[in-house]
């Protein structure tokens, strides 16, 4: 067996049949652990990397466990005929998996072994040298986060500035090891006007190879975790965007640049 | 043939399917009257000719009548959606029934007080002649306990005709019944005096060109009706429609269809008949778009018809699909509950030589189901590995209305199981589905593909119990629990109580047979099904070139996951005895105890039964109630038991991909799959298992305790092969999975694997794409059938409360 199966890192989650986030039928390995704490965060059990109890439906359950590549490939394996039927396969998400750059590569790497699509969902927080040589030699599709240009609103919203991920974005469409699609939560009060979102847009534009975006609207359907984490659900009673809204700017984008715009993942 | 080729729904559809649906369908006593009439006048001939000679008496005296607007014509009642009753097979069911059949929960009919009377008045006549009086005869006394203990019921044929097959329509067409006609007469001549089936054959050849002249004449009336309406029409454009109808009747199905239009008239007046000849249901349609497609083909090419036209008459067809209707008995109406006749219509697959046969009939197909969204056909698609994308991708957007259709079948395990029944490659790659999802090679088969349901939940009970029921010994004693020293010896134990009930479920069914053979000869349909002409014999006495019998085990997710628990918790670990298993489960696991207890238990009985789209009856409820009230506990004892539950509820369960689980289930399908197909029917046939409830997972769910799995009692059956319903947890592949380590190939009267998916899921061109990869992936591990039912929660909840807004719309899948 190859060694880097034996690679162990941190997951809260695993989920199978996942039609978003990639082609085909993918399966998703979430890794714990955040960078970041952005205040919408749907997943904030993801945030700590740290093992920790969340209250699901009355019944506590313990979110995070420590596994090797061997293990999830296992369940990975599993879907290889919906796979191989769609062109689909792994997709990593968290968290922020690049917070734990040799358990992500060795995912990647194992995902690449047995043919499969490998995808990466995170916001590029980590030095360019690590993406370089640990990820996208076994990379298809980065779905990168830009949720913001402006670096301190960024800050306010999200705890940490965002230069080293916007310069990142460059970084990974000029190596052109990958095919990169930038993604953008739409998120009321932070970036839901049309000027905060060209901005994105355009820049995402000016990234060399990159022909998509996905603009994917603010929901709140993790207002109870963050009671069965004990914590405070910062985004009140926000409003989630109107259908029209997505499709104005979406239209507003595709009109501006030469992107393609999706609305969701 | 994409989407934008698609032809929309025409006003006419829409008034027809609402005319249809305007009021509860009515049973009607003509056809009663017509048989007990000829009959009366035939005593003493031979039973076949009674029978085509009956036949001929009702088809040349049943009031017919012309729907508005319609343009396929031919009505076995003159209410819409009305039944004919058929007391040569049972009728003392419906006598007592007739004060309660308006009113019940699953599909009422209403009976007026004149009906009662003049079915009364002939029904006397049948007393000691029915075959359903014939079979009970014929059968073991042990079979008769094991049947009244509800291990299994054989009902269906019990008290009705057969039905369950596909007869020549494409021969039909082709030739005419007067075809058919000319070649029972040839083979009429060469029957020589001297030869041992002189007799039988010469009376059944006759009775073959009864039935089919009976057919052709019946055609004939609807000719003359519509000229007559035609006459009195002041509209111009529906008197040319009714001219239409008198021209096309005039010629088929006497003659050969010579065009699109002849050989859709011509393949209904078959499909009518048939079930006027005999109250089967699963009377399948088949491969409508290859048997269809040479006349819709002629006619596009040479510029006779329009597509729009062309839909328009496949929408009539549909809408009269469900224009036939049938009246069970109360039990048997729960356990097909949705007024279904089952009729399957498939489309796609391969032809003979395996080719793709997908053909733009297919697609019309599809879009008729979509316009007329009605249960009947139950219409169906053949997978293969070469099907093209965009017919799958149809069928996905169709199964996404949330109408449970079309039901997929995977060719590229259901032909090699064919081939493993003995029937040659192309005649396995031109199989068809029957009724709910049982292959057969179409026109040359009699598969006796519903024989019965058998729960296999009871033997697992009669391992606890040493055999005894309700204080009776019904099975045999396989020893006293502790004497049941390894998981080894469980099995052999779980074994033996099975090879005993299958070998009683076998003689009850083979008694049936011959009680059919001996009273029901049905010349007609057997004139359309190779090789009874040849033969000389009926269908019912072995004429076919196949045949079966296929009974239906259902159950395996729950004996997997109790043999599991039984396996792990008992042996392995020891955390529990058999002995306190056993305590437990007679204690329905704690939770039958107080009233409160009591009635919830049965509330969710109540309501499992709804979700299925039923009413309990009072009496039902209460007797449920009573049930679990009287069990008495003490606090410890039942904080003792939900202990064990929850032991039990905490282990790996079959739907979830895992292996070892996974193992078991594969292995207790086996305990029913092997042992039914080492047994012979009288036709010469053999045994072939089926895997699927209907939906008597429910009723014969409602008869068992609990069982070790954790399941209470009452409740019902895990679903066909599917997975406890609430057990999965691992997404839908994780389900596909565990649901295709089950050996299918053996189980080749079919498997049944019913799948809920929630719309969203499904929503956008990539949850389109991604169902059929879900599909495609489940084929690729050897999986047989899926069908899906896409709801949500909301809209199944407002379908309980309002069943009016959702009548034909919102069904309940499978069944089917």
């Amino acid at each position: 067996m190859k060694e880097y199966m034996n690679e162990k890192g941190r997951i809260f989650d695993i989920q199978r049949y996942s039609i978003h986030d990639g082609i085909g039928v993918r399966t998703i390995v979430f890794l714990k652990g955040c960078a970041l704490r952005c205040r919408w965060c749907c997943n904030p059990e993801s945030q700590n990397y740290d093992i920790e109890n969340m209250t699901v439906n009355g019944k506590v359950k313990t979110m995070g466990r420590d596994v090797s590549v061997e293990d999830v490939m296992k369940v990975v394996k599993r879907d290889l005929p919906y796979y191989s039927r769609s062109d689909g396969g792994l997709t990593l998400s968290g968290g922020e998996s690049l917070l734990q750059p040799a358990f992500s590569s060795a995912l990647l790497r194992a995902a690449k072994d047995m043919g499969l699509n490998t995808a990466l969902e995170s916001m590029g927080f980590a030095e360019y040298s690590v993406i370089e040589k640990d990820i996208l030699p076994y990379l298809d599709t980065y779905l990168m986060d830009i949720k913001h240009m402006d670096p301190m609103k960024h800050k306010e919203w999200t705890g940490k500035e965002n230069t080293l991920m916007v310069e990142n974005a460059m970084k990974i469409a000029k190596s052109g090891m990958c095919k990169l699609i930038i993604r953008v939560p739409v998120v009321p009060g932070f970036n839901d006007t049309e000027k905060e979102l060209l901005d994105i847009a355009r820049y995402a534009d000016s990234l060399p190879g990159v022909e998509n975006i996905h603009i994917l609207p603010y929901h709140n359907y993790a207002m109870g975790k963050y009671e069965g984490l004990n914590r405070p659900y910062s985004m009140g009673d926000a409003k989630i965007p109107e259908t029209d809204r997505m499709e104005a700017f979406k239209k507003a984008i595709e009109r501006e640049t030469h992107l393609n715009c999706q609305i969701g993942g | 043939m994409t989407d934008s080729t698609a032809v929309n729904k025409t006003e006419r559809i829409a008034k027809l399917v609402e005319h249809l649906y305007a009021k509860k369908p009515e049973i009607e006593p003509a056809r009663a009257e017509l048989i007990t009439e000829s009959f009366k006048q035939t005593e003493g001939k031979p039973i076949v000719l009674r029978k085509a000679l009956s036949f001929k008496h009702i088809l040349e005296n049943l009031p017919i009548i012309i729907r508005p607007l319609e343009l396929i014509v031919g009505s076995s009642t003159i209410a819409p959606r009305g039944c004919q009753t058929y007391p040569e097979f049972s009728y003392e069911w419906l006598e007592a029934e007739f004060d309660t059949v308006e009113n019940r929960a699953a599909d009422p009919f209403y009976i007026s007080e004149d009906t009662k009377k003049r079915l009364k008045a002939v029904n006397g006549y049948w007393k000691g002649k029915t075959t359903s009086e014939l079979a009970e005869s014929y059968m073991a006394p042990e079979a008769l306990k094991l049947m009244a203990h509800n291990f299994f019921t054989p009902g269906n044929y019990f008290y009705n005709g057969i039905g369950h097959f596909t007869v020549q329509y494409d021969k039909v067409l082709a030739v005419g019944l007067n075809g058919i006609i000319r070649e029972a007469a040839a083979e009429l001549e060469t029957v020589k005096p001297g030869d041992y089936n002189c007799a039988t054959k010469t009376a059944f050849l006759q009775a073959v060109i009864i039935g089919c002249k009976a057919v052709a004449d019946y055609g004939k009336r609807y000719s003359e009706l519509a000229k007559e309406m035609a006459e009195k029409e002041a509209d111009p454009v529906r008197k040319a429609e009714l001219l239409k109808i008198a021209e096309v009747c005039a010629h088929v199905p006497a003659e050969p269809a010579r065009n699109f239009y002849e050989a859709c008239q011509s393949f209904w007046f078959i499909q009518q008949t048939i079930q006027l000849e005999s109250s089967g249901h699963s009377i399948s349609p088949g491969r409508f778009d290859q048997y269809m497609f040479p006349y819709f083909k002629k006619d596009i090419d040479e510029g006779n018809i329009t597509r729009e036209f062309a839909q328009e008459l496949l929408d009539c067809i549909w809408v009269k699909l469900n224009d036939l209707n049938k009246c069970r008995d109360a039990v048997s109406a729960e356990g097909f509950a949705g007024y279904s006749l089952f009729q399957n219509l498939i489309v796609g697959g391969q032809t003979k030589d395996g080719m793709d046969a997908t053909n733009d009939l297919s697609f019309m197909c599809l879009d008729a189901t979509k316009h007329v969204f009605l249960p009947m056909p139950s219409i169906s698609i053949r997978v293969w590995n070469g099907s093209p994308q965009e017919l799958l991708l149809r069928a996905a957007a169709l199964t996404r209305t949330g109408i449970g259709f079309p039901a997929y079948y995977n060719d590229e395990i259901i032909i090699p199981a064919l081939l493993n029944r003995g029937i040659p490659l192309e005649e396995a790659r031109g199989y068809s589905i029957i009724g709910c999802v049982e292959p057969q090679v179409p026109g040359k088969t009699d598969g006796w593909h519903d024989a019965a349901f058998f729960n296999m939940c009871r033997p697992l009970e009669m391992v606890f119990s040493n055999g005894y029921d309700q204080g009776e010994l019904v099975t045999l004693k396989t020893g006293e629990l502790s004497e049941l020293k390894t998981y080894e010896d469980f099995k052999a134990a779980y074994k033996k109580q099975m090879d005993y009930c299958i070998s009683m479920l076998v003689n009850s069914i083979n008694a049936i047979d011959v009680a059919h053979a001996e009273r029901a000869p049905l010349a007609f349909v057997s004139s359309l099904v190779d090789d009874c002409m040849k033969k000389g014999k009926s269908m019912q006495e072995g004429g076919a070139v196949y045949n079966f019998t296929g009974p239906q085990g259902f159950g395996i997710a729950n004996v997997a996951d109790s043999l599991y628990t039984v396996k792990t918790l008992v042996y392995e670990q020891k955390k529990i005895t058999l002995e306190e298993l056993k305590k437990a489960m007679d204690m329905n696991f704690g939770q039958g105890f107080d009233e409160k207890t009591a009635t919830e238990v049965a509330l969710q009985v109540a309501k499992a039964y709804r979700l299925e789209g039923k009413e309990v009856s009072s009496a039902l409820l209460e007797s449920i109630i009573t049930n679990v009230l009287t069990m008495e506990l003490s606090a410890e004892e039942k904080a003792h038991y939900e202990e064990i539950k929850n032991m039990i509820d905490d282990i790996p369960k079959y739907g979830n991909d895992i292996d070892e689980v996974d193992e078991i289930a594969r292995e207790a399908a086996y305990y029913y799959t092997k042992p039914v197909e080492t047994f012979k029917n009288p036709r010469g046939g053999q045994y072939q298992a089926g895997l699927y409830p209907v939906s008597a997972n429910v009723p014969l769910g409602a008869q068992t305790g609990a069982t070790p799995d954790g399941r209470l009692a009452h409740m019902p059956i895990a679903d066909g092969v599917s997975p406890t319903s609430g057990r999965d947890v691992n997404g839908p592949t994780a389900s596909c999975n565990s649901v295709a380590k089950l050996d299918h190939a053996i189980a080749s009267n079919g498997t049944l694997f019913n799948m809920k998916m929630h719309p969203t899921a499904m929503a956008g061109d990539k949850g389109l794409e991604s169902f059929v990869t879900l599909v495609r992936g489940y084929f690729d591990q050897k999986g047989m059938h899926m069908q899906f039912n896409v709801v949500d929660r909301e809209t199944l909840l407002d379908a309980q409360k309002h069943p009016e807004k959702y009548a034909g719309g919102l069904k309940q899948v499978t069944s089917g």
